[in-house]
């Protein structure tokens, strides 16, 4: 009797350590995670049957359903199973905003990822993007030189190329504010090109603050002269998020 | 031998038992004592997460408020934590909860705060500490001049209790109004009435269609025009359905909010979206942007918003030369019944979040009745059209001077920002809030979504009829888990649910073991006694 209890007891205690394993999962963070580079594999961007050119897509209605594959080049944010990502193929861009994505799918993406995207062609505040989206990763990379866009600065071309990797050379910088008024959040940079000026922004999603660029972007000086790669954004007007930058010495 | 061995066994099981307990019990804390009094020769260092309206002056009056309390107290150190964003302020509370790393105060919604009570005693019941003679509201050791518990306006104190207690402060009051473009109104023959209704706001808006034979609207001339737009669709449900006297939930969770009457709402709504009289926030942009480059008629938006609103708005995002000029008047959002107006009330509350130091708390609570002084209240106002929490800042000769100075600048007398403040003085009566329980904040997101999908669908040449409307209630269940989440205050449904059967196994060999111990001892206890006699 006594043995049984004693053995019965420290089965109990065996069980009840086990019991105390704590399963719960703890919500993720929303932070944009560090986008790795896909071997680079050039492959013919041949569009697959009902997907649409970047001239289709281009020339279809607001609101309208929209099939396109297009090659990830930048992931801006995750959180909730929506993604918010940067893609293009070798004709044109597209902002894909809060599409459906899990945790794990995300993770999958890649610079270079091939994707086919059904969603909805949509604009908000002058930036034409894709909503309401699911995809599916295909095969295939292409990875996206940066387009030089500095001499379309100012000109109503520019718009033609929204949401792609470009570059600017041999801006001044006028001014940079935080969005409040410290770092954490968003950069706002005023950058001028012949006597004209542009709005820029560090998106703090897309960079995060341990960043080479956000810690850059912070120390800059009215005056200074620099180099910018980002994407073309648009918010009522060219308003291009800054991915790198260098400054001129 | 016995006797050892018996009480080995109850060693064990007290140990097993405690450790039992101490695992049950890692995901909360023990409740908030208030000690005898506040500890000022120890050193206290608190966080505030806070939220501005990407408002650098609101930032600058948080910074200057930690300055001066901490001269106040000088052995309490205040650290600020900045954003924009009461949604990331959740978001981060949520993740920060699981790992006992929350803020020590942070200004956040009531529905948040529901959620963040799913931890135990996370967040701190406030009533004791108000009611404190020394340390409480308005309390004889507070070193600043502390508001009354009466001096709070009662609405917005109201707006904190959560089952019968207080887990909050207001901090800041705000409404939603209607921003018009009186000269296009006037232009298109009509007249603004006392009160917006729904009606009128309609009627104008398909009257504003109206195009030339080059595509260009003929009101104003462009290209683009969406003559009503609505910042926060969320609450545009919830003010229609509170204005008709129909269901949305009751005050302890159940969901009511899929009823005819929605319905209704929402064929008369997906009908003015179909000749895109009727757009979003979400999915057209800022109503303001639309407003001032002569696109918006009525533009809905919180009175906290109202820098941005109108051609001479301090705070603008579009570029200069897309500005038009037009008078604005600030409205009541439009009404159902004009006799009986009804708009929400909303705008930052502050919480405390509960730490293993008691002592730190009341740190966190002395900060934030700081946060309700004068000089706080009144400053953080005039940044937006918000009110202040106090009939004390309210009617300060500071405040009221303030008020009486309406459009002498265009910057901190903007005419707009202090007619918003005053619509909201002047319908306090009729504003209202609504239920906070655990899955409220879903049941208020769906609320707007519903708005979203409804109009999003018309403008992808949807049919928006009773199919289409009784799938989209279905939708609303399966996404925002109304079908689990509700019905219940501070208790997060989500993380428990039915026992595994590990544990079930586990308590059923626990309860078996209690009895043999129980059924063994009596033994002994009447052998003993029998050996005895």
């Amino acid at each position: 009797m006594k043995k049984l209890i004693a053995l019965m007891m420290a089965l109990v205690l065996v069980f009840a350590f086990a019991g105390c394993a704590k399963t719960e999962e703890a919500p993720v963070a929303e932070e944009s995670a560090p986008v790795e580079e896909a071997p680079v594999e050039e492959v013919a961007d041949v569009k697959g049957e009902g997907v649409m050119t970047y001239a289709e897509y281009a020339a279809a209605d607001l609101d309208a359903e929209v099939v396109i594959e297009a090659y990830v080049q930048g992931k801006q944010s995750w959180w909730d199973n929506k993604a918010t990502v940067y893609t293009q193929d070798q004709d044109g861009a597209y902002f894909l905003y809060e599409m459906a994505c899990s945790e794990e799918d995300y993770a999958k993406l890649e610079v270079g990822t091939k994707i086919k995207v059904t969603g909805f062609k949509a604009e908000w505040a002058g930036e034409v993007e894709i909503v309401d989206a699911t995809f599916e990763i295909l095969e295939g990379s292409y990875v996206a030189e940066p387009m030089d866009a500095t001499d379309l600065l100012g000109k109503d071309e520019l718009i033609d190329h929204q949401n792609k990797l470009v570059s600017f050379k041999g801006l001044t910088v006028e001014a940079v504010e935080y969005k409040n008024g410290e770092p954490g959040d968003d950069i706002y940079v005023t950058l001028s090109k012949d006597g004209a000026s542009y709005e820029f922004c560090v998106e703090v999603y897309l960079t995060g603050t341990e960043t080479e660029v956000y810690t850059t972007v912070g120390t800059l000086a009215a005056g200074d002269v620099v180099d910018v790669e980002g994407f073309l954004y648009w918010y009522e007007g060219v308003n291009p998020h800054i991915t790198s930058i260098a400054v001129a010495q | 031998m016995k006797k050892r061995i018996f009480a080995f066994a109850l060693a064990a099981i007290v140990f097993g038992m405690t450790m039992l307990t101490g695992c049950h019990g890692s995901r909360g804390m023990k409740p908030f004592e208030m000690p005898e009094q506040f500890d000022e020769s120890g050193q206290y260092e608190i966080t505030f997460w806070a939220k501005n309206d990407t408002n650098i002056t609101q930032v600058e009056i948080y910074q200057k408020a930690i300055e001066d309390f901490q001269q106040i107290y000088p052995n309490i150190t205040v650290n600020l934590r900045l954003y924009t964003d009461y949604g990331k302020i959740y978001n981060d509370v949520i993740t920060n909860i699981s790992t006992n790393t929350t803020p020590n105060v942070c200004i956040t919604y009531p529905d948040h705060i529901a959620t963040y009570m799913t931890g135990s005693n996370t967040v701190v019941a406030l009533d004791e500490l108000f009611d404190d003679p020394r340390y409480g509201l308005g309390g004889a050791e507070i070193k600043f001049d502390s508001p009354t518990k009466e001096e709070i306006i009662p609405q917005f104190l109201a707006e904190c209790e959560i089952d019968g207690k207080h887990y909050a402060l207001p901090y800041m009051r705000s409404t939603e109004a209607c921003y018009v473009n009186k000269t296009y109104v006037e232009a298109l023959g009509y007249e603004l009435p006392e009160t917006l209704t729904w009606d009128f706001v309609w009627e104008v808006s398909e009257a504003a269609m109206e195009q030339n034979e080059d595509g260009t609207y003929k009101i104003n001339g462009q290209n683009v025009l969406i003559p009503f737009i609505y910042k926060s669709t969320d609450n545009m449900m919830i003010q229609m359905l509170r204005q008709q006297g129909a269901g949305y939930s009751t005050a302890d969770g159940e969901i009511l909010i899929f009823n005819d009457t929605t319905k209704e709402l929402l064929y008369t709504i997906a009908e003015h979206a179909e000749t895109g009289a009727f757009s979003t926030f979400k999915i057209s942009s800022y109503p303001a942007n639309f407003l001032n480059a002569g696109q918006c008629i009525f533009a809905v938006d919180s009175t906290a918003g109202a820098t941005w609103m109108g051609s001479d708005a301090p705070l603008i995002d579009i570029a200069e030369d897309k500005l038009v000029n037009f008078e604005t008047e600030v409205m009541t959002i439009p009404q159902f019944d004009t006799d009986d107006p009804k708009m929400i009330s909303q705008g930052p509350s502050v919480c405390v979040f509960n730490k293993a130091d008691p002592q730190e708390v009341m740190a966190s609570w002395l900060f934030v009745q700081y946060l309700l002084t004068n000089d706080v209240q009144i400053t953080y106002s005039q940044t937006e059209g918000y009110v202040p929490v106090t009939s004390k800042a309210q009617n300060s000769e500071e405040y009221r001077d303030y008020i009486s100075r309406m459009g002498e600048d265009n910057d901190l007398h903007y005419d707009v920002k202090i007619k918003a403040a005053q619509l909201l003085m002047d319908n306090t009566d009729n504003t209202f809030v609504t239920p906070v329980f655990n899955g409220s904040a879903s049941l208020r997101d769906a609320a707007g979504q519903m708005i979203e999908n409804t109009t999003k669908s018309v403008n992808r040449k949807k049919e928006v009829n009773e199919q289409f409307l009784n799938e989209l209630f279905d939708d609303m269940v399966s996404l925002y888990r109304l079908d689990q989440n509700a019905g219940t205050v501070g208790v997060n449904t989500d993380d428990l649910g039915p026992l595994p059967a590990t544990s079930v196994a586990l308590l059923a060999t626990l309860a078996a073991v209690w009895v043999l111990i129980i059924i063994y001892a009596a033994y002994g206890w009447i052998k003993v006694k029998k050996e005895q006699k």
